[in-house]
């Protein structure tokens, strides 16, 4: 059997969160260059701030300012820094707690330029922020903290223009994420893929009740058995649903009015989803006779298309709604 | 009511770059492979519910394909759990206890080496105050063994002694993705991954399945001449906040033993007057070498017993079904007769942050 079909599969969103009281404090305050805490029940003060004390989970009373300053309680060595985090180089994580709180933060310390940077690491290391140029109220608004040893740049001063700070209160909090796979295709997908490049649709038997899929899914979901026996499908088929798409949303590639429609293809037992374009939607209805439409470039097919055949008794596709 | 583990499987744990994210090609085989020792069929599982995770997957619900490898025709009642199959078994245990199944089965998978696990990881965290800064699972890890040598709890040589023992432990464990003797020494002269750990201290990354079965006392006997009967399962969670609890304390998997009946175990080892044999295995899900360090303490394990026979997750550590398999192996050495009480732990989140105990026994007394 052929290697199964391998592509890489890029994943990117933004999850926007709104950030509720006590965050959204805190966050406003990394905008102006300062660092919140929140004193729990048992006198202890949590920097960053809890929004539910742990002993008693009620919500902090009024914030208070901690340093911006601290000491690396923990630290960890990054030599080669992942995609999205803080810094290019060579850096470490560390647990530092702040001047005034009883809990630590974790964050990034550039420990500098230079092969030699993770000798400058060591537990008990006095570090401090360094504030990014643009603040938006985010936890990256500390672009990373640096020894207090370090000679201080113009814009790490933590005192620096903070009455120039002004807006509101920071409501919300935007985190985009991007994810990298090699996404696998199954065997029973890939032999499917390659034969949509040579317009040839490939579905598989079960062995056990005699149903036919396509796409393949490599296991019979009814019972559960692999499913090995090739079977070639003719390029037409049924309308067996539909629904006609009237929104429009990013990355469309037909303009609406169009039909999206379950189409099971002659001697298939389930129906797949595609497009029925070649007629106005409002002529789509249950039944209708279709046949495939070959995307020249692409290699698999475009849409379905009206056959002009007469329309299927519904009793030929009623098991498979 | 008395639940037993009647059956367990395991794929081997590898790099496999030719199955897909939705776990059937490693499912479908081990699921034959339980129904042939037990001689159950998919119609005698009266409930089934699965972990695994579509961060891995990069999918959404795509649990939902796995349900292929169970054949769910006529519909099956079905659950799933965005956690360490190990979890989904302890629904499945209280499926059995309230009478809604007689017989159930947990299964997880996870195609661990799909991305780069250790960043796709950073998005269990604090999703404000900490996953925006992409901390990757084998750094926060690192933090912990740090405070741990600073503390002096070990030392890098303890954490080797432990990857040296358990790659040799492993030699026996056809589902192991690393083994073979090596000596502490020889592992302390390789290179930092991320200081202070180094490779032989991070488990392997690797793609796997695993399946436990598990039945009432009324359908167990006839399913297996020696069930592993579940005395105690138990588990519990620690904050969330990584720089506000102790992460050298893992109060959570002191909790769960506790729940589940440790304390008798730690009498056991000191005190003459215990109702129980002391537990012999205990088979403990730590995917980095200072962790079965804490485990050990957090859950009073003593000297006499033997820790981690398969190698554990330093070995072979397929996400979502590595806390599953910790305890379909302590219950296999139960069935098997080499143990007659044993322990199987699991863990979940950063830094040990979540922790589940399963006791097991082969004589049936409930606990």
């Amino acid at each position: 059997m052929d290697h199964p079909l391998r592509a890489p599969l890029e994943i990117e969103f933004d999850y926007t969160r709104s950030l509720g009281p006590v965050l959204s404090e805190f966050m406003t305050g990394l905008r102006d260059r300062r660092i919140l805490g929140a004193r729990g029940a048992d006198g202890r003060v949590h920097a960053p701030p809890f929004e539910y004390d742990p002993v008693t989970a009620e919500p902090p009373g009024a914030l208070t300012e901690v340093g911006s300053e601290g000491t690396v309680v923990s630290w960890s060595w990054m030599p080669e820094p992942l995609d999205g985090q803080p810094l290019p180089g060579a850096f470490a994580w560390a647990l530092i707690r702040l001047d005034g709180a009883d809990t630590a933060m974790l964050h990034a310390v550039d420990a500098g330029p230079g092969i030699d940077a993770a000798s400058v690491m060591r537990t008990g290391l006095r570090v401090r922020a360094r504030w990014a140029e643009d603040r938006v109220g985010s936890i990256r608004d500390i672009a990373c903290f640096e020894p207090c040893s370090a000679p201080v740049a113009g814009a790490a001063f933590a005192g620096a223009g903070r009455a120039a700070e002004s807006g509101g209160a920071v409501a919300m909090t935007v985190t985009p994420v991007r994810l990298s796979y090699m996404h696998t295709a199954s065997p029973g997908e890939s032999a499917y893929l390659r034969g949509l490049a040579e317009r040839r649709l490939l579905a598989q038997r079960c062995g056990v009740c005699g149903q036919v899929y396509i796409p393949p899914r490599g296991t019979c979901p009814a019972d559960g058995v692999p499913t090995r026996e090739e079977v070639e499908l003719p390029e037409t088929g049924t309308v067996t649903t539909f629904c006609v798409v009237n929104v429009g949303y990013p990355g469309q590639r037909v303009t609406p009015p169009y039909v999206a429609a379950a189409v099971l293809l002659d001697g298939a037992d389930i129906a797949f989803q595609h497009l029925v374009l070649g007629c106005p939607p409002d002529e789509v209805r249950m039944g209708l006779r279709v046949r495939a439409v070959w995307d020249a470039s692409s290699g698999g097919i475009s849409h379905f298309a009206p056959s002009g055949e007469p329309d299927a008794a519904y009793e030929t596709y009623a098991r498979s709604l | 009511m008395n639940v037993a583990v009647v059956g367990f499987a395991q794929a081997p744990c590898r790099v496999r770059p030719d199955v897909t994210t939705s776990g059937v090609e490693m499912l479908v085989p081990i699921f034959a492979e339980v129904f042939a020792a037990t001689g159950l069929t998919k119609a005698d599982i009266g409930f089934w519910c699965s972990g695994s995770s579509d961060y891995l997957a990069g999918r959404a619900f795509s649990f939902v394909q796995a349900v292929d490898a169970i054949g769910a025709v006529p519909p099956a009642m079905e659950s799933h759990v965005e956690m360490d199959a190990a979890w989904a078994l302890y629904e499945a245990w209280v499926k059995v206890l309230t009478g809604e199944a007689e017989i159930a089965l947990a299964y997880g998978f996870g195609k661990s080496s799909g991305a780069q696990l250790r960043r796709v990881l950073a998005l269990q965290l604090d999703p404000y105050l900490v996953a925006p800064l992409w901390p990757d699972s084998v750094s926060v890890a690192a933090l912990q063994a740090r405070l741990g040598l600073d503390a002096g709890r070990w030392t890098e040589k303890d954490m080797a002694e432990v990857a040296a023992r358990s790659r040799s432990a492993a030699v026996s464990n056809p589902a192991a993705q690393v083994s073979g003797p090596v000596a502490a020494a020889e592992l302390l002269e390789r290179p930092y991954v991320a200081e202070p750990l180094r490779a032989h201290d991070c488990a392997p990354v690797g793609d796997g399945a695993a399946v436990v079965v598990i039945a009432s006392a009324a359908r167990a006997r006839e399913l297996c001449p020696r069930p592993a009967w579940i005395t105690g399962f138990a588990h519990r969670i620690d904050s969330g906040s990584l720089g506000a609890r102790d992460l050298l304390a893992v109060p959570s998997a002191a909790g769960a033993a506790r729940a589940a009946g440790a304390e008798r175990y730690r009498a056991a080892s000191g005190v003459a007057s215990v109702d129980v044999a002391p537990v012999e295995i205990a088979e403990l899900h730590a995917p980095f070498s200072h962790q079965e360090i804490l485990l050990r303490e957090a859950l009073g394990l003593g000297d006499g017993v033997r820790v981690n026979p398969s190698g554990g997750a330093l070995c072979g550590n397929p996400m979502f079904a590595a806390g599953l398999a910790r305890i379909g192996m302590a219950a296999r050495s139960v069935m098997a007769g080499g143990a007659g009480r044993a322990l199987g732990h699991a863990t979940s989140g950063p830094a040990l942050q979540q922790n589940l105990v399963c006791v097991l026994s082969g004589s049936g007394e409930a606990s």
